[in-house]
């Protein structure tokens, strides 16, 4: 292909682009260290912002050597790629939206460009357009992947939070000799009810459990999946000998179930937890009596 | 019959989050339009029964949720869509005990008592469409206890 020909292919003028990239390096850099991207993310020192600047032109320069401008997963972009997550991750934990990190990044395009076209100021009105849109597409390849990044790093976050929701829900707390309970917190799915459900049988067989209660103030909805959950839960806890209380069922909740016609029969409910410990105190033959003289009551 | 912003949206159900996502949404537009802690409850819990069964039975779909007034009364509006196989037989399914999977059969009877105006309708073809209304003064209607 002639070298002078402006065919609109713009891998023509990639060879002059990762030209200007290399000579232009330390300006880029520099002018780079001043936008908020930089600035706000590598607060240490400017000449780390610099630093960080180069291994970002570096990078462009060698995606624009392979042709790759509009390639995301181009070789270039690898060893950025960690660097690129770090700052955009930094600038959404500033309580920047999406949008925000988008147009700062694009921000970064303005001072290559100007310089690009201060470099090119002799040469013909045609090449000067090709590298001109070249650069731009490099640019915003560049802004595509920090923002791919930033956003993989998001998932990988939510997916750690809902582990650690997992494991953290479920205490089993020791209310008495022969008695536990578990305060049920949140929403009960499959995945949890069955961690609820394994945790407090062990617990069962643990502390020789005659009774387990099951607390659900902090379920905000019962639904009949949930109701299930329950039930299977009593009787397996019923199976291995102890015997199953569910408490803390809020007005509205015992509403809800009678009108979806839920069967909560085979299950023993109390309205509290005070009220659910009394009872299998109770059971265990032992009651909590009042101290004030002259009276002993039963709670 | 027309709609007011705040309560409206459009929510997309393809997991077990997204029924969290439900459940929230509805509470919370069902407090912003007035209604008590009972009703509130009934609602989310008749829309918690009645996304799993979009998620479940027709393999995901989405929730649309609109804030509507008739006569001077306010309600809210939930239109659970999906494109799975439909349900076979309507009146079955509606049966208490009834049930395709493992659940108890409670779902979708249940959720039609939770709430004032329930509308299904079904086809292999089309999938379900389960609309459902609830209104924060209950209107003089009917008894529907058989």
């Amino acid at each position: 292909m002639p070298e002078h020909e402006a065919d609109g292919s713009p891998h023509t003028a990639t060879p002059q682009v990762a030209d200007f990239l290399r000579r232009r390096r330390e300006q880029i850099a520099q002018r780079w260290a001043d936008e908020p991207l930089f600035r706000t993310v590598f607060t240490v020192s400017r000449d780390e912002a610099v630093e960080a600047g180069k291994a970002v032109v570096d990078a462009l320069a060698e995606v624009a050597d392979a042709g790759r401008v509009e390639d995301p997963d181009a070789a270039g972009f690898s060893g950025v790629r960690e660097q690129l997550a770090r700052m955009g991750t930094a600038r959404s934990r500033a309580g920047l939206s999406v949008t925000q990190v988008s147009s700062e990044l694009s921000a970064l395009w303005p001072p290559v460009d100007n310089l690009l076209l201060a470099d090119l100021d002799q040469a013909p009105p045609e090449q000067v357009r090709t590298c001109a849109i070249t650069l731009s597409r490099l640019l915003g390849t560049l802004r595509l992947v920090a923002m791919q990044t930033a956003l993989s790093e998001g998932q990988a976050l939510i997916d750690r939070q809902r582990m650690q929701l997992l494991e953290v829900a479920t205490p089993v707390i020791k209310l008495w000799d022969g008695i536990v309970a578990v305060p049920l917190i949140g929403t009960l799915d499959s995945a949890r009810s069955q961690v609820v459900m394994e945790t407090l049988l062990n617990s069962v067989v643990e502390q020789h459990a005659r009774f387990a209660i099951l607390d659900i103030t902090g379920v905000p909805t019962v639904d009949s999946l949930v109701a299930q959950h329950l039930m299977k839960t009593v009787a397996a806890a019923r199976l291995m000998g102890a015997e199953c209380v569910v408490s803390g069922i809020r007005p509205a909740i015992a509403q809800t179930i009678v009108h979806l016609g839920l069967d909560l029969g085979s299950v023993l409910t109390r309205a509290s937890l005070a009220d659910a410990l009394a009872y299998c105190l109770h059971q265990l033959g032992t009651d909590i009596v009042d101290a004030t003289p002259g009276g002993a009551n039963l709670r | 019959m027309h709609t007011a912003a705040g309560a409206e949206a459009r929510l997309p159900i393809r997991s077990d989050m997204d029924l969290v996502w439900v459940r929230q949404h509805v509470r919370q537009a069902a407090a912003l339009i007035g209604f008590g802690l009972v009703d509130q409850t009934k609602l989310v819990t008749a829309a918690s029964e009645l996304a799993r069964n979009t998620l479940v039975h027709g393999g995901g779909g989405q929730m649309e949720a609109a804030r509507v007034s008739e006569h001077g009364t306010e309600g809210l509006r939930l239109v659970f869509t999906d494109t799975g196989p439909g349900i076979a037989d309507l009146d079955r399914a509606l049966s208490d005990g009834y049930t395709s999977g493992d659940g108890l059969g409670m779902g979708l009877g249940g959720a039609r008592r939770l709430v004032h105006d329930f509308e299904v309708v079904s086809s292999p073809e089309s999938g379900t469409t389960v609309r459902v209304t609830s209104w924060v003064t209950r209107p003089p209607r009917p008894r529907e206890e058989s």
